[in-house]
């Protein structure tokens, strides 16, 4: 058995870790005074050396991202955090603002010092009010200490942050889309290159990096590489969030040691699936990544092993499904949300997802066709990789994971004139 | 002009806050909603005035985003996630009860002005499936009884407390308050919602909230049919 590790999640159990003198008591801000007394470079290589990967999605090793930012360009480097986490059955980066809003602070202040940045920006959803509020406290708090602001603890740093509030976007979480948002304009993504490490926000030098990510820098700056690397694998080291939600016992937030098997995380941490019934599948990292089965359960859940399986790690956001959830359904739900949030700028992204939300309502609805699972297929072929950013991609995995592992499923629904599940299907696309 | 002179300041300093004027943007549209209670025309063309633009660079910002709302909202604004987990526990039986005893369609606004409900995409909280928000603050794993007796009290203009009212969460009083915060000012002044409650009061329910209920003329963006 692999245990549950408290790092990241090491203050939640305090209630009183969100304000400053609690989270000074329990280690907090400890990592300011080890990272001033060393030169931005060394910080920047301690964090490739730690081998640290992005935790929004990609895995990009955080150390080369930063390593990329243009220098020299007479323009300044930003930090900007992406907390617009809103990829289905991801919400560890919210519970982590509401709980322990300081630690992303402080890894906002050591990131920041290390890529010499002066000005840095979260973008926090505007859908999320507690975490936003927890957030603004605690950024008010640390101005308030001489945390944030001019000459950092007589360090001679300087550090503004902004936190900047989203206004109802999914794929403002991409990280040019997060950027045209937060410069004002439409949050639709850009082609990359110029990569934003060049040309990123106000055409300057950016890094864009995930709240969990940011979390983790103090810990490796405090703790060192080899306690990093003691934890996860080796391509995949250090502790991990895990988000998981659907028919099990205990939905929540479970912090492992990445490469954790999937069966320790559903079936153990999570009290495996409600109401006695059997697994069918579930989602590794949320709703862009291919559905996995119960055969699938004892592969190590870090980018590799995951990969492996034919899938991908993402966000770690497990949603479980059971016996009982109409695959149909699953991916009719889950293509209404990407026809709904397709920013509309690439047409094979725009008008493939409708065209799938239309075809998965016909075939759940009992008007389905023979031929409809291969149109299907076509049109997330002529999707994949024919679009500026990854939600298209993702739009296409919930479907062409379905029609691999439950294919008779869908001929079922052509077959048998409609949904053979019960519970009836309340305000089918009402509002869409 | 949408925003009184005394709101004209603070969006002189939410442009001030930025290294680009432009990134007030947003902030600015949350401002003219916490006043205004939608985007209004006005309200645009006030925008690009105060940051250079024209009417049609703003439009085309303010028509992306969900939360900036082409028509008047209520002073409780009902979000129900619709996303498959939250499906899963039963959240689509709770957006059709409410819709169905607010007598309006998903999106729309009752008779009163007091409480516009919505269906959603996820919400970063799934372990609390199914999730419901008033003015975006958490009442999750609802059952549809529990869920209709928040709607009840709203209509009453009564907040119950959210999920985490122990932790110190509180729900935003009108979503004027939460506009206003969203822009980034912090917390609303004394007289915001009183002056939309008086709006509200002054009679004609009509003139302040553009026949509340009914689908707009221009849908908003993913409305699709």
């Amino acid at each position: 058995m692999t245990d549950q590790l408290k790092v990241l999640t090491s203050r939640w159990g305090d209630n009183r870790a969100h304000e400053l003198d609690r989270f000074g008591e329990l280690d907090g801000y400890a990592s300011l005074d080890a990272a001033f007394e060393r030169s931005p470079e060394d910080l920047v290589q301690l964090v490739k050396d730690s081998g640290l990967r992005g935790r929004g999605g990609a895995g990009f090793p955080t150390g080369m991202k930063w390593g990329f930012l243009a220098k020299g360009t007479g323009k300044p480097t930003y930090l900007v955090v992406n907390a617009d986490e809103s990829e289905p059955g991801t919400f560890k980066d919210m519970e982590l603002l509401e709980r322990d809003p300081h630690a992303l602070v402080e890894g906002v202040i050591v990131s920041s010092y290390a890529i010499g940045c002066r000005n840095a920006f979260i973008y926090l959803r505007g859908e999320c009010g507690w975490p936003g509020r927890r957030l603004q406290a605690a950024l008010d708090a640390a101005y308030g200490e001489g945390l944030l602001g001019r000459d950092i603890k007589g360090s001679g740093f300087d550090l503004d942050v902004i936190l900047h509030r989203g206004a109802g976007a999914y794929i403002c979480g991409e990280e040019t889309a997060l950027l045209s948002s937060l410069e004002g304009q439409r949050g639709q993504p850009k082609l990359r290159p110029p990569f934003p490490a060049v040309e990123g926000l106000y055409r300057a030098p950016t890094t864009v990096n995930n709240v969990e990510t940011i979390a983790t820098v103090p810990w490796i700056i405090r703790k060192g590489v080899d306690w990093f690397r003691s934890m996860g694998s080796e391509k995949s080291p250090g502790p991990k969030l895990f988000s998981v939600s659907g028919d099990v016992v205990n939905p929540g937030n479970f912090e492992f040691p990445l490469g954790v098997p999937a069966r320790e995380v559903i079936m153990g941490a999570a009290g495996g699936m409600r109401d006695g019934k059997s697994l069918k599948a579930w989602t590794p990292g949320g709703s862009s990544t291919p559905m996995l089965t119960a055969d699938h359960l004892d592969t190590p859940m870090d980018f590799e092993g995951i990969s492996g399986a034919g899938s991908l790690l993402g966000t770690a956001a497990v949603m479980v499904f059971s016996e009982d959830v109409c695959m149909v359904r699953a991916c009719l739900n889950f293509t209404e949300f990407y026809a709904h949030e397709s920013c509309g700028k690439c047409t094979p992204c725009r008008e493939g997802t409708d065209w799938m939300r239309k075809i998965l309502g016909r075939l759940e609805s009992g008007q389905g066709r023979t031929e409809d699972m291969d149109t299907l297929k076509d049109i997330c072929d002529s999707i994949f990789g024919r679009s500026f950013c990854a939600l298209g991609d993702g739009a296409t995995s919930p479907i062409v994971s379905a029609l691999k592992h439950f294919r008779d499923e869908f001929d079922e629904h052509v077959s048998g004139g409609g949904c053979p599940f019960p519970g009836a299907r309340v305000a089918v696309g009402a509002q869409h | 002009m949408p925003l009184s002179d005394q709101t004209l300041t603070r969006a002189e300093e939410l442009i001030a806050r930025y290294p680009q004027p432009r990134s007030a943007l947003l902030p600015i549209l949350f401002l003219l909603q916490a006043e205004d209670g939608y985007v209004s025309p006005a309200g645009v063309a006030q925008a690009a005035d105060l940051l250079g633009l024209t009417k049609a660079e703003v439009g085309a910002v303010a028509t992306f985003y969900t939360m900036f709302r082409r028509r008047p909202v209520g002073k409780y604004l009902v979000s129900v996630c619709k996303t498959l987990p939250c499906q899963l526990r039963g959240s689509r039986e709770i957006s059709a009860a409410i819709a169905e005893r607010l007598e309006v369609p998903l999106g729309g606004t009752d008779q009163s002005g007091m409480v516009t409900v919505e269906e959603v995409e996820c919400l970063a909280a799934c372990d609390g499936a199914p999730v419901v928000q008033v003015n975006t603050e958490n009442y999750e794993r609802l059952s549809t009884s529990e869920a209709m007796e928040l709607l009840e009290a709203l209509l009453r203009d009564e907040v119950p407390p959210p999920t985490f009212a122990a932790d110190g969460s509180v729900t935003e009083p009108s979503t004027a308050g939460l506009h206003w915060r969203l822009a980034g000012l912090g917390d609303p002044p004394a007289t915001l919602g009183q002056e939309a409650e008086a709006a509200e009061g002054s009679g004609d329910p009509e003139a302040a909230h553009e026949a509340p209920g009914e689908p707009g003329p221009a849908p908003e963006r993913g409305d699709r049919t």
